[in-house]
């Protein structure tokens, strides 16, 4: 037997350790792939039901999402689309591809996000009288993240039901302060647009609102460029480049 | 049997790798924010460091010295690349968390450390116990830290309320800095100081002493 410094034995044993590791770590990863496919699903859900303030009962959250139905709108136009399978449509992915997204020219990007994909994933909570509850995706820049998340209207398409985000890396304590519960509670029964208005009036203000305001949002102490990305965010969303169109068409029951 | 304890009980606070080492202290000060997140840490480490001991030392003699570093290499990866799948499919929430510091136990100078060291030399028994001690070493100061940073920065332990926050109605302004991660600096930094006051002998000579004034 070759002494164990050998150049043949050297090869051996880095060959048997490659071939005993990769088999190792294919198998942990095929074997546990369904568990964490199912994770990021669920955890999608948690979000949406979250922003639309309904409840998971005993953990079910597939009983919880059967009543979200999920729709693709076309940002161009403003009404539903079928050009793409929703259960398998990736807003995030599509926003990165030149081919499913369109560039924002510097006016219309007030919300830092430079692309924007042509279709979107839309979220209805429909009931007796029509839609119950709308949750539009909304994301933007703030200091030092992208902030994700979710708002949800009421069946008026005007009343904020329901505000969120889900990933977002702001400083702890100041901007990361927009997942107190307490501030994102000050959203609910807010309007988004003011009477006959299609341009939102929503967006936090510096200090304290007042408690009869309409539009006005507490501004989140020690995180001013959090707080105007957060509101140019919404701005940009609930606008005309957002889904301000599409908010009109369901209006007019043209979507 | 004692110098079996030894080797499990000594790197908790005798010759600690994070306190006397100063080794992995780049996740110490990244992962300890909240405890919970601070336990996963731990865990995973102590996990890592245990096994690639044991497997290095099952296979140390017949790994060849020129490569020796290497196959090391190989097999703490192989074995964070399991630790991290199986958080993201049993622990989704807190691997979101621990995001890339999971992956880069891989480069932590302490279970590279004891591959090296001691896994090396060693049978494979005392290798798992000087693992463990060593996982246990690890977890000791960022349990301690991650207990001050939660308590101080967000007012919890285990997110569970503890002093009651101004933002939420309650009394205590939370120390905004005790969430960052230079804070972790200051409270290993203390945590070296108590250590070394209770064991004198931590205590390093000084690199040079003053001279006497001359005329």
């Amino acid at each position: 037997m070759a002494s164990k410094d050998s150049v043949s034995r050297t090869v051996l044993v880095a060959l048997v350790l490659c071939v005993i590791c990769s088999v190792i770590v294919s198998t942990a990863a095929v074997v546990l792939k369904d568990q964490q496919v199912a994770n990021a699903a669920n955890e999608k859900k948690a979000n949406i039901l979250a922003a639309a303030g309904i409840e998971v009962v005993n953990g079910d959250l597939d009983a919880a999402f059967a009543q979200v139905t999920p729709m693709l709108v076309d940002m161009s136009t403003g009404k539903y689309s079928d050009a793409a399978d929703v259960n398998n449509y990736d807003d995030r992915k599509a926003a990165k591809d030149p081919a499913l997204s369109v560039a924002l020219t510097g006016d219309q990007d007030i919300a830092s996000i430079r692309r924007q994909a042509k279709l979107r994933t839309v979220y209805l909570v429909q009931g007796d009288n029509g839609i119950e509850k709308l949750i539009l995706p909304v994301h933007g820049y703030g200091l030092w993240s992208t902030l994700y998340g979710f708002i949800a209207l009421e069946g008026d398409l005007n009343t904020v039901a329901g505000f969120g985000f889900y990933s977002h890396a702001e400083t702890p304590g100041l901007g990361g302060e927009v997942d107190n519960p307490r501030w994102k509670a000050v959203w609910n029964g807010k309007q988004v647009y003011a009477t006959g208005s299609s341009e939102p009036a929503i967006g936090l203000i510096k200090g304290k609102a007042t408690a009869d305001s309409k539009h006005d949002i507490d501004g989140l102490a020690g995180a001013t460029l959090t707080s105007n990305g957060v509101s140019n965010l919404v701005r940009f969303w609930m606008g005309k480049d957002g889904f301000a169109p599409f908010i009109a068409n369901l209006k007019a029951g043209e979507a | 049997m004692s110098k079996t304890k030894d080797i499990l009980i000594s790197p908790i606070f005798a010759n600690n790798p994070i306190a006397l080492q100063i080794l992995g202290v780049c996740s110490a000060l990244a992962v300890t924010s909240s405890m919970s997140v601070t336990l996963v840490m731990c865990i995973a480490l102590t996990a890592v460091v245990t096994f690639s001991n044991l497997f290095i030392s099952l296979i140390r003699n017949q790994v060849p010295n020129n490569i020796r570093i290497i196959v090391q290499m190989t097999i703490i990866a192989s074995l964070v690349i399991v630790v991290d799948q199986v958080l993201k499919a049993y622990a989704y929430e807190i691997s979101k968390q621990l995001s890339v510091f999971v992956g880069l136990i891989i480069t932590n100078c302490i279970v590279m450390g004891r591959a090296e060291a001691f896994a090396m030399q060693n049978p494979p028994l005392p290798s798992v116990l000087d693992g463990i001690g060593n996982g246990l070493g690890y977890s000791v100061v960022l349990i301690f830290v991650a207990f001050l940073r939660e308590l101080f920065g967000s007012g919890s332990l285990f997110g569970i309320e503890i002093l009651p926050l101004v933002t939420n109605g309650g009394w205590y302004y939370s120390n905004g800095m005790m969430l960052l991660p230079p804070s972790a600096f200051f409270v290993i930094g203390g945590f070296i100081w108590l250590l070394r006051t209770w064991k004198v002998d931590q205590v390093e000579k000084a690199e040079f002493t003053m001279a006497k004034h001359t005329k």
